[in-house]
């Protein structure tokens, strides 16, 4: 078990620096260099030369690399190109939004998702798990401003509550009324990470269920719910805790649709300004950020694999 | 497969976007009569209705993508009326006309850049499988390091090093989610390879490129193609969210992602959200109904298909 951590935790290493080394060199090939940028079309050949050499631009490509990956490392993630402004600057207003939005959205979604799927699982075939399946996977289908354009009609134009952009300040805001100010992009998140979790849910609750042990228990005469609370659901646990994290891990994806979409300010919308003003710098520090919450959720959701199932952690 | 993450492995889970498990590929190919259950045929129609529009959408709209309906009038966000069917956006356009534009580049860019994915993933897929495992092994730990990246992240790092057109986004897409198809090739590779007919071929000397062409390839040929309409509404999403953020297709070409994103002001304004829903639900009846049929054919290839998605 220990080495298959160990090892799941190297290959998580590797993918990680794979990651930086794809981050870096892909923002690389950008024609032009961070000194002509910030300095702007009037400076002269001196000054930006001057610049080049203070940002370490004169060096080698390797070099520069690993000094930005030591710089990330201990948390400095350069100086925004357009702004002029360090990163972390830039950034520490705005990750709140991001991570109040994320992660009141798994708090609120994962449950309700996941009893959902496990209902659709108790009943099989029965109208509710039809309307649920049938639900879920348009919704899996569609785009999330599709999902976030039918809330904003439902509960702006029709009910006429919230608003269809997020405005306003965050500042002095209790905790409720934070949760109104982002009661829509939370809500469209519930929906776009519920429809993957209702169907991961219910086909690992489906799965164990037809599996020889319950079989047994069935015909040893268990009433069913004993069956589904006791025999069932301890052992789709492992593989539930496995589709939480990856769905977590789409978030990080979701999350940047619908930040454009209600316009507030977070993490996601500052990475697309930084990919539109081609402020490179910006783009690799944070793509670094999303891209290892993401290898991050995924490595969660593998261990949690290894931990639920036995047959993964002794390989034929 | 020892060294694989238990994503490869795992048996109880349907696998999400980016993780593709063999054992949810059909066993079988269909055989006999397919029959389309009604959900199907809804599909099937929705689909054939849009590939029309794709086709002959730009020769029966009432205008050019950018032509004003009203040119002597300020008329933003029009409601639908005679001369504009579905009312103005945000620019006076017509919104029929520039959704029946959009319809082939939003469903063109999907098509050409799956099929891309496919011949990259399925050449290099396949070629890992039969290779030496060394070659093997480097192949899909470059491959599980694209994988591990959230394909719209990659997507804004192309847009941003390379700027954005229609062959940029074809290219990109398709690079991006061959890493999916490879994963899912291999696979399927390595499984047909070690089967008893593969291993009697090779006893009977035949060459490597013919066990491929005549042994591999036919049988991994049903189960890949019942995958393509799934890549499809990935890549369709994919598209249509780059676009959506600004970074697919340009303006003032029509497409549905940018589409929604030009005429998010409607919402505010409180005038007519045609401009905003209409766009959206072309994408959403396409993707639902191009899974609809998926779903069908899966269901009658005996694989389990439908619940990778």
């Amino acid at each position: 078990m220990l080495s298959l951590l160990i090892k799941r935790l190297g290959i998580g290493l590797v993918t990680v620096f794979a990651v930086s080394l794809i981050i870096f060199f892909g923002t690389k090939i950008l024609p032009g260099d961070a000194a002509q940028i910030r300095l702007g079309q009037a400076a002269t050949a001196e000054n930006v030369a001057a610049l080049r050499e203070r940002l370490g631009l004169d060096q080698p490509l390797l070099v520069q690399y690993w000094n930005w990956l030591k710089n990330f490392l201990s948390g400095d993630l350069g100086v925004s190109l357009s702004g002029d402004v360090p990163i972390t600057e830039l950034i520490k207003d705005r990750y709140r939004n991001t991570l109040f939005v994320s992660s009141l959205t798994a708090l609120i979604g994962v449950p309700i998702s996941l009893a959902l799927g496990i209902l659709g699982a108790m009943f099989p075939r029965s109208i509710y798990d039809r309307v649920l399946t049938f639900v879920s996977v348009s919704l899996v289908a569609a785009p999330e401003f599709f999902t976030a354009t039918l809330l904003v009609l439902f509960f702006v134009f029709w009910l006429g509550i919230g608003n269809a952009v997020v405005v306003g300040s965050v500042e002095g805001k209790g905790f409720f009324e934070l949760i109104a100010h982002f009661g829509l992009p939370i809500t469209t998140l519930c929906f776009v990470i519920a429809s993957q979790l209702i169907r991961m849910s219910r086909a690992a609750v489906l799965n164990v269920m037809n599996s020889p042990y319950i079989e047994m228990a069935i015909l040893k005469g268990v009433p069913r719910n004993r069956i589904i609370y006791r025999h069932a659901l301890l052992n789709a646990l492992g593989p539930i805790v496995n589709v939480v994290a990856l769905n977590l891990a789409y978030l990080v994806t979701g999350v940047i649709v619908v930040e454009v979409y209600f316009g507030y300010p977070g993490l996601a919308t500052l990475i697309v300004q930084g990919v539109q003003t081609r402020d490179f710098v910006l783009i690799q520090g944070l793509g670094m950020l999303f891209c290892l919450t993401y290898v991050v959720l995924m490595l969660i959701a593998d261990i949690a694999a290894y931990m639920s199932n036995p047959r993964l952690r002794h390989p034929k | 497969m020892s060294t694989d993450s238990p994503a490869d492995q795992a048996h109880y889970v349907a696998p999400y976007d980016d993780g593709v498990s063999f054992d949810e590929l059909p066993d079988s190919t269909p055989g006999g009569k397919f029959r389309l259950s009604f959900t199907g045929w809804v599909g099937t129609i929705v689909v054939v209705f849009w590939l029309f529009i794709a086709v002959f959408g730009p020769f029966i709209a009432p205008y050019d993508e950018n032509d004003l309906p009203f040119p002597d009038a300020y008329s933003e966000f029009q409601e639908p009326q005679a001369g504009a069917l579905l009312g103005t956006d945000v620019m006076d356009r017509d919104v029929l006309s520039r959704i029946m534009f959009g319809a082939g580049r939003t469903m063109g860019i999907s098509f050409v850049a799956t099929v891309l994915a496919y011949f990259i993933g399925v050449v290099l897929g396949i070629g890992a499988a039969v290779s030496s495992p060394k070659v093997d092994m480097v192949m899909s730990r470059i491959n599980d390091a694209f994988l591990s990246l959230p394909s719209i992240m990659l997507g804004l790092v192309v847009v941003a090093a390379v700027g954005s057109s229609i062959p940029v986004l074809i290219v990109t897409a398709g690079v991006i989610y061959a890493s999916v198809i490879f994963r899912l090739s291999r696979a399927l590779g390595m499984e047909i390879k070690v089967m008893d007919f593969v291993e009697a071929a090779r006893v009977r000397g035949e060459g490597r490129w013919w066990i491929i062409r005549r042994e591999i390839w036919p049988n991994a040929a049903m189960p890949l193609m019942t995958d393509f309409g799934l890549r499809l509404i990935y890549v369709i999403l994919f598209i249509s969210s780059l676009s959506f953020l600004g970074l697919g297709v340009q303006p003032p070409q029509a497409d549905w992602g940018s589409m929604v994103r030009e005429n998010l002001g409607a919402l505010q304004y409180g005038t007519s959200i045609i401009p905003v829903i209409a766009p959206a639900i072309a994408i959403a009846t396409l993707t639902v109904a191009i899974n609809l049929i998926v779903d069908d054919v899966s269901a009658h290839s005996g694989g389990k298909l439908s619940n990778r998605l």
